[in-house]
């Protein structure tokens, strides 16, 4: 497989939402490399015939019934949130 | 010798009012306080504990009915929720985060009159393998204290080596309680896939992760289990239990057929652990117990297979920490997408993020196909080896870890060299079969742990087998 860049990186950080300096960039690319490197031992393996395995107990479609059910006050969830107003969350501006 | 008696024996004294629920809390708490030196606790449950164990006391003392594990203290893994005290999963980004419900497990196991004391330590968010990359501390190993407990459960594995309770929950997605265990001389007990409720767990990868007891031994592994497992509405993934895992039959070792797996006693395994392991199995074959060598050539792929699918399935769950609705929210931002990096990059230690930025490439559109459907391809092969095998032989067997208890900060430079460490407890997560660590004596006075796995499901006869085991080799 191709080499991990520091651009990639770099994008990989934007994509889940982290900021990294310089020097984690530099570190980051060189283990990602490295376990990279590691699991591409994968790539060899013949798989011809198999099915990838989401599951491993064979359960498939899990409902319940669709009904009310009382559990968590919504004020106890809100007691964790940093910044509440009328009840809800509020957060920073979405459109400047 | 234990400072507790087997924890059955704890609970019928509580309930005969021999002894009182609140002198064992205080007893806990006590024992606590005094080994502080090991960091395995992050936070203790005082008050709480202290008011649930009168409550218990009071019922008793009006005859009214109190459970199994009547006054009987514990101690959590803390990416359990749990009243009480804050549940941080080790992280940073979950500082201050107060459960606005508890756990299924620690639910049921408070329905059967066990009290919760205090929280244990771990790896951040579960990833690790030492409790080094826990964001507040290292826990020691009870053994050495210049040397790691083990991990993520290093905390719950320290603690019960200690004796702080009788038992402590932990959580296995690739080894977690297992390994701990095996490095802190005390069992660790990784069930069936499904089969205890993860209501309430910090998840990390939803696919393999597990909850399992850490105790002294088989018995009081299996008297937990017992309280724990079974059908939850609140998590899609739990199977029907067994009846009871509790009530052990004696295993007649001529009927048994136990599998060695040839793989984990080829390269990368030390010397020690070897003799220690090649020993035990010796005691094994002059206790009667029928013995043969076998293969499953892809459980060397297992480590990679799950270097890819648990990283990608962190990264889907970590996504949840954003900084806005609980945890910790960087107050500098001036916009939300500021506001979510400034959260998860103060929030979050250098291992999740390495994980999250794994996870991401190998479900990136241009990446999926190579890594993270070859690796479930893969897994699909490894499933089909262990079908295969147990069709020869009713267990496997085989050590916990590659190496002892290792010394803080010889592996923690070198994420590869820490994720190798989970070499041999891997593939039970892969494949959803239970396993079990106990305690193989000890080489260069570290613990040396002895891991054996059943078929899905066949979580009692495991139990069975491996306290026959236990007792052949004490």
């Amino acid at each position: 497989m191709g080499k991990i860049t520091e651009e990639d990186v770099i994008k990989l950080a934007n994509l889940s939402k982290i900021s990294l300096s310089n020097d984690q960039v530099k570190k980051f690319t060189i283990e990602l490399e490295s376990l990279l490197e590691y699991v591409d031992q994968l790539q060899a393996v013949d798989t011809e015939g198999l099915q990838p395995t989401n599951q491993v107990t064979g359960l498939v479609n899990v409902m319940r019934e669709d009904i009310e059910v009382e559990n968590i006050s919504p004020s106890e969830l809100l007691k964790n949130a940093p910044d509440v107003s009328e009840n809800q969350i509020r957060v920073r501006r979405v459109i400047e | 010798m234990s400072v507790w008696e087997p924890i059955s024996a704890i609970a019928e004294s509580v309930k005969s009012g021999e002894v009182t629920a609140r002198s064992l809390v205080e007893k806990s708490l006590q024992l606590i306080e005094q080994h502080k030196e090991f960091n395995a606790i992050i936070a203790v449950i005082k008050d709480n504990s202290l008011k649930r164990a009168d409550e218990i006391d009071k019922k008793i003392a009006s005859g009214e009915l109190v459970g199994k594990l009547a006054g009987v203290p514990f101690i959590a893994k803390d990416n359990f929720l749990v009243f009480g005290a804050e549940t941080t999963a080790a992280s940073n980004i979950l500082k201050g985060f107060n459960a606005p419900y508890q756990s299924t497990a620690i639910n049921k196991l408070e329905e059967q009159g066990a009290i919760c004391v205090a929280k244990a330590n771990l790896d951040a968010f579960a990833h690790g393998s030492s409790t080094e990359n826990s964001d507040f501390f290292t826990t020691l190993n009870p053994f050495d204290k210049l040397r790691v407990p083990g991990g993520s459960s290093g905390g719950s594995s320290a603690a019960v080596a200690l004796d702080l309770t009788p038992f402590a929950l932990g959580t296995d997605t690739g080894g977690s309680v297992r390994l701990p265990a095996s490095f802190c001389g005390v069992v660790g007990y990784k069930p069936t896939y499904g089969l205890v409720s993860r209501s309430g767990v910090v998840a990390m990868g939803s696919s393999l992760d597990v909850i399992g007891p850490i105790t002294k031994s088989v018995a009081d592994a299996a008297y937990v289990l017992d309280c724990i497992a079974g059908v939850d509405k609140l998590d899609g993934t739990t199977i029907k239990r067994q009846e009871n895992y509790s009530d052990l039959s004696s295993v007649e070792p001529k009927k048994i057929k136990v599998g060695i797996v040839k793989e984990y006693f080829e390269d990368g395994l030390d010397l020690g652990v070897k003799e220690s392991i090649e020993d035990s199995i010796k005691k094994l074959k002059n206790a009667g117990v029928g013995l043969i060598e076998v293969s499953i050539p892809s459980i060397k792929l297992a480590l990679p297979v799950y270097y890819v699918l648990c990283p990608a399935e962190v990264s889907s769950n970590l996504s949840r920490y954003d900084g806005q609705r609980y945890g910790f929210s960087d107050e500098s931002a001036k916009s939300l997408d500021e506001s979510y990096k400034g959260s998860r990059s103060i929030g979050f230690g250098d291992e999740a993020k390495r994980r999250i930025m794994l996870g991401t490439y190998v479900l990136s559109s241009g990446y999926y196909d190579a890594y993270y459907q070859k690796a479930q391809l893969v897994r699909t092969k490894l499933i089909n080896e262990f079908d295969e095998v147990f069709k020869k032989c009713d267990f496997l067997i085989g050590p916990t870890a590659p190496v002892t208890a290792f010394k803080i900060g010889e592996v923690s430079a070198d994420p590869l060299q820490m994720y190798l460490m989970d070499v041999m407890t891997v593939a039970a997560n892969l494949v959803g079969l239970p396993a079990i660590s106990i305690p193989a004596g000890l080489n260069d006075n570290l613990p040396v742990g002895l891991q054996l796995m059943a078929p899905q499901r066949q979580d009692k006869s495991l139990l069975e087998i491996a306290k026959f085991v236990e007792e052949a080799l004490n």
